[in-house]
């Protein structure tokens, strides 16, 4: 990653103890924004695989095996079909996702099928899902995947500190694992589905970059509702809010249920309009998937050719 | 250009509209319309004129100018039809118009296609909010068309409804207009604006397809000739308008006296608030939907930001760069925000204000955004240190300009907000719920959308206190503007009469008693020196009032603009005191009877029985005085939309000749009930019931300037009170012949004005009391409270 990373910031709640968020507006505006932007074409082309860059390729599930992750790693080597991609003039680009996002345990395998690619993986270290774990053993877990060679660190928050608003808690709690983390850098998944209320998603994300998150996260993929629209504009409203502070730009990851390219692109249209372009950046932006790059894929291969394409056709994640 | 450079950039591409089909269509005219009078196209004998695309000054169709001629044809194919069209049953007329709202539906994206080519708009816009609106518009009156005999049983449609409607949102408007007027039995005539016809045109055709009887919709395409031959016709019962408050004061004078019906919807100059406490990302983002909505041609636009002083700043500099985003170009492309104005003239208009903004000390920014070369495009702008005293804090600009000004206290914030001839909208953002509905309920506006902006559906009630006119169009509210109790018809010309002469010339034996006026409950010695006979029906001079004149109602006036508390009081207390009147009056009931007697020549009995009525009467509005409950309207949002019922303020009311106590208190009454502080001109030739009755105010506990008492003429002191701008509104029930003047002198700051027009009301009977008269004494006030934890 580039940029000057985040240090973080003392804790001060008067930074953010007056926020409020208004959900019915925040829905409105979330609504609107897939109707407000379009982008058709060689800008739906472009778009499309700009989006394959930002994707955290993602397998986090109870079967997990040194198989499955292989192959997932494989699929990152080589996402889209060369010949979609010289059609659409796009050989030289060099796309791949982000990263690919495994659990602790599968760090050293996806590190191997991705070494000499560039491509970083991306490990959940703290008590994945929940967090229900002693910070004691989430660290040693942090220091396990550093180790393995994970580069980027997916934590999660104990929900309980935002819901009994034990803000001073989740700082330092979040600190001790950026601490541990070193050179990796440290996304911060917030659990947003849990949390109740915007109100407490926009503090928590403030507290999380307080505390040195380098990315602020929706969801684990696990809760009953992951990334929205609207959670989203609380969160990146926030970094927004954070850059003007400090002058650190923060990722953003929203993970969980974005599983086609329409949503995806109403995702990135939200980074562009409420961020900027510096954010349509693996550096800033990621999001947190598996089957959304299939989707992807056929949606290029219509760019390609102009006709409909099969699920089967494209090669499975 | 290429993926990989796009990859690169990110940035947007072009994402254009389709026009083929809304082109087909204007070719399948030859580019060529007629006016559509009793189910047919017919020619125009005007001069014909262009509809044109704004961006590109294209001419999109040559359109008919209907003549008054025309005008006379389209009003007798709408009276024709009338007969039918009311007799039909509710569910009849509404298959029609559920019929419309389908095909609205199916040919959605036409409509929308068309709309923005004819006016400028994104199509977004058109696409995801007027033809939605419009259809839900026609599907929401198909219930009312259902339910009409229900729930309005006592009313019947006016009959032949003139409407005139704005370029802004053309087949919006037509179906706020149309859509009413069909559901409760009337025919329409109606005049699209000249700059944006082609939907109106195009909705013709659906009006066909559905098989909608020939003469029950004419649509007479033409400038403001056509609209004024329209006005003018005397085969119109009703004039509904939308558009300028310049253009509704020329209606309101025009049908002066002439006994139509009229609302109109018209210009705003709404307050958009932001507290300290608000979320400001998402009120910035409210900002964009007030102001830059439409290109600023909105009537309720959020013209004039108020923003607290502690967080203008920060404010600012947020709007500031999201003005940056906004996109400007091309409204037919997928991903603009703000169109084209609708005309050269337009953009000139905004752009000279903006001028004078800055000229007066105004800090102007326009968003970054590119301009597009030609078309009429004007960027958003934000004009800063505007004070209230600047013409961009009072004009009306119609355009995608924004003038700020900051407050420092919630109370400052009302008198920056009410500090406007206008009060149609009202925005307001606060995350505290007591700030909130403060201002909501004390910001003087129609439409109040609290943390949220430029919602509108036709569940609720649209339209304007003060000068951005009179009636509501949607809700049960809307329903009322297109309807009638029928009782009226049935009423008598009302006939004028004439002082007695006196012809005994006895002195009398009492004491001598000076009637005064009654002003901030004191008697007042009337301005003139100078003092009117009252002479009985026997010819004998039984007293002497006051013989007012301008003064003494613009004192009367002043007294009752003073008492404002009045109008916030709760109505538990305004009950108390009007049942208090009662009692106080019923104790000198037999006084009251005798002084009837002497003055009008009754018998004892029928005078009697007209002060036993009059204590009735006030006890009936006592006990209204509690239970006229606005409603909870059910728009498709989550919201809390509440309608809520307002007084109008200072209501001027001029009493009926006859019945000289129970005329007064049949009207004073309701005024009073609802919240209103009354100035009352009593009957010119029996006025002594009325000057009896100050010590019955008196007596009672009524605040001082709730009720003010003018003796005098009624010709000579209706005028003042007609135009007098700080009087709301005015009921006039006196001397024949006076409407046309109450209503000409009314356009000052147009109020709303009921008359008798010049017909009989028997006050003895029910048609005397009832909802109808708390109704005339309020307004309704739509408040949209979103709500989401």
């Amino acid at each position: 990653m580039s940029g000057i990373r985040n240090l973080g910031m003392p804790f001060d709640p008067d930074l953010f103890s007056d926020l409020k968020m208004n959900r019915s507006a925040i829905e409105r505006r979330a609504k609107s924004l897939g109707g407000r932007r379009s982008v058709k074409k060689e800008w739906q082309a472009a778009w499309l695989l700009k989006t394959i860059t930002f994707i955290d390729l993602t397998t986090l599930a109870g079967d997990d095996t040194d198989g499955r992750v292989k192959r997932l790693c494989a699929k990152a080597l080589r996402p889209v079909k060369e010949d979609v991609l010289l059609s659409l003039g796009a050989q030289s680009l060099n796309i791949h996702p982000g990263a690919v996002c495994v659990y602790n345990n599968f760090v050293g395998i996806a590190v191997k099928a991705l070494a000499g690619s560039g491509i970083p993986v991306a490990a959940v270290s703290t008590g994945f899902p929940a967090g229900h774990t002693p910070l004691a053993i989430r660290l040693v877990e942090i220091r396990a995947s550093v180790k393995a060679g994970a580069q980027e660190i997916d934590i999660v928050i104990e929900r309980h500190m935002v819901l009994n608003e034990n803000w001073r808690a989740l700082y330092t709690m979040i600190a001790r694992c950026r601490e541990v983390c070193g050179e990796a850098h440290i996304k911060v998944i917030l659990g947003t589905g849990e949390l109740g209320t915007l109100t407490h998603v926009a503090k928590a994300s403030m507290v999380a970059m307080m505390a040195g998150a380098d990315f602020i996260k929706t969801s684990t993929g696990k809760e009953g509702v992951n990334a929205t629209l609207p959670v989203s504009l609380v969160m990146v409203r926030m970094i927004r809010t954070y850059f003007e502070m400090t002058g650190y730009k923060i990722g953003y990851k929203p993970a969980g249920g974005i599983s086609d390219s329409k949503t995806a692109l109403q995702y990135v249209i939200l980074m562009k309009e409420e961020l900027g372009n510096d954010w349509l950046t693996p550096d800033l932006f990621r999001i947190g998937a598996s089957s959304l790059l299939t989707d992807i894929e056929r949606q290029l291969e219509h760019c390609a050719t102009g006709r409909y394409a099969a699920y089967h056709h494209q090669p499975l994640v | 250009m290429t993926v990989e450079k796009i990859f690169n950039s990110m940035s947007y591409g072009p994402a254009p509209e389709s026009i083929v089909e809304a082109t087909d269509w204007l070719e399948s005219h030859k580019r060529i319309f007629k006016l559509f009078i009793d189910g047919k196209w017919v020619r125009g004998n005007g001069k014909p004129f262009q509809s044109c695309d704004p961006v590109t000054g294209d001419v999109l169709a040559k359109i008919s100018q209907a003549s008054k001629g025309d005008v006379d044809k389209a009003v007798k194919a709408a009276t024709n039809a009338s007969t039918s069209w009311r007799a039909l049953s509710g569910f009849q007329r509404a298959k029609y118009l559920y019929a419309l709202a389908r095909l609205v539906q199916k040919h959605a994206r036409v409509l929308a296609v068309l709309e923005t080519m004819d006016n400028g708009k994104p199509i977004r816009e058109s696409r995801d909010i007027d033809i939605p609106l419009v259809a839900r518009h026609f599907y929401y009156h198909a219930g009312w068309a259902s339910m009409l005999a229900d729930e309005f049983p006592n009313y019947e449609p006016h009959g032949v409804v003139g409407q005139i409607i704005p370029w802004n949102f053309p087949l919006l408007m037509l179906a706020w207009k149309i859509a009413p007027a069909l559901a409760a039995g009337n025919t329409v005539v109606l005049k699209p604006a000249e700059q944006t016809p082609l939907t109106a045109l195009y909705f013709t055709e659906l009006s066909i397809k559905v098989g909608l009887p020939a003469g029950v919709v004419n649509i007479i395409t033409g400038n403001s000739k056509t609209g004024q031959a329209l006005v003018a016709h005397g085969g119109v019962d009703k004039l509904a308008f939308t558009g300028s408050t310049e253009v509704g004061k020329y209606i309101r004078k025009q049908t002066a006296g002439s006994g139509k019906e009229l609302t109109l919807e018209l210009g705003g100059k709404s307050p958009f608030i932001v507290f300290a406490d608000a979320d400001l990302d998402s009120a910035v983002e409210g900002v964009v939907n007030a102001i830059w909505f439409n290109q600023g041609e909105v009537c309720c636009a959020g013209s004039r930001l108020l923003v607290a002083e502690s967080i203008a700043g920060k404010f600012y500099k947020k709007l500031r760069a999201r003005m940056d985003k906004l996109r400007v170009g091309n409204p037919l492309d997928k991903a603009i925000d703000i169109g084209s104005l609708v005309d050269e003239a337009q953009k000139k208009r905004v752009q000279s204000l903006i001028n004078e903004g800055r000229k007066e000390g105004g800090v102007v920014y326009q968003s970054k955004s590119k301009l597009p070369k030609g078309g009429c495009f004007v960027p958003a702008t934000l004009i800063t240190c505007v004070e209230p005293s600047s013409k961009l804090a009072q004009e009306e600009i119609f355009g995608p300009v924004l003038a700020a000004m900051t407050f420092r206290t919630p109370d400052e914030a009302i008198s920056l907000a009410n500090n406007t001839r206008y009060g149609l909208a009202a925005s307001i953002w606060s995350e505290n719920i007591n700030t909130a509905l403060d201002i909501a309920a004390r910001v003087k506006a129609g439409i109040v959308w609290v943390n949220s902006t430029n919602q509108m559906d036709a569940a609720c009630g649209f339209g304007g206190y003060r000068e951005s006119g009179f009636g509501r169009e949607g809700g049960r509210e809307g329903m009322l503007a297109y309807l009638r109790p029928k009782s009226l018809a049935k009423l008598k010309p009302l006939t004028v009469l004439k002082p007695a002469k006196q012809t005994i010339f006895t002195t009398t034996q009492n004491i001598d008693r000076t009637a005064k006026n009654y002003v901030g409950g004191k008697q007042a010695r009337p301005d003139g020196g100078s003092v009117m006979s009252v002479i009985s029906k026997q010819g004998k001079l039984i007293g002497e009032v006051g013989r007012g004149n301008r003064k003494d109602i613009r004192n009367a006036v002043q007294a009752a603009v003073k008492q404002a508390g009045w109008s916030k009081s709760t109505a538990h207390l305004r009950a108390q005191i009007i049942y208090y009147i009662g009692e106080n009056l019923d104790i000198r009931k037999d006084e009251f009877a005798q002084r009837i007697k002497s003055m009008t020549g009754v018998s004892l009995s029928k005078a009697q029985a007209e002060v036993a009525m009059s204590v009735e009467r006030l006890f009936y509005y006592a006990g209204f005085a509690d239970k006229f409950d606005g409603a909870v309207h059910n728009p498709p949002v989550r919201d809390i939309a509440i309608a809520m019922n307002e007084p109008l303020g200072v209501l001027g009311i001029v009493a009926p000749q006859d019945m000289p106590l129970l005329g007064l208190i049949s009207l004073m009454a309701p005024a009073m009930a609802v919240g209103n502080r009354t100035v009352i001109i009593p009957s010119d030739i029996y006025p002594l019931a009325a000057t009896d009755f100050y010590q019955v105010l008196e007596t009672s506990d009524v605040p001082a300037g709730v009720v003010n008492i003018v003796t005098g003429e009624h010709d000579v002191l209706t005028k003042t009170l007609a135009d007098h701008e700080a009087v709301n509104a005015v009921w006039y029930f006196g001397k024949p012949g006076g409407s046309k003047a109450v209503e000409a002198a009314s356009i000052g700051n147009v109020k709303q004005i009921w008359t008798h027009k010049n017909k009989t009301y028997h006050w003895m009977s029910g048609q005397g009391q009832g909802r109808v008269f708390m109704e005339k004494a309020s307004q309704v006030k739509n408040i949209w409270v979103p709500y989401g934890a």
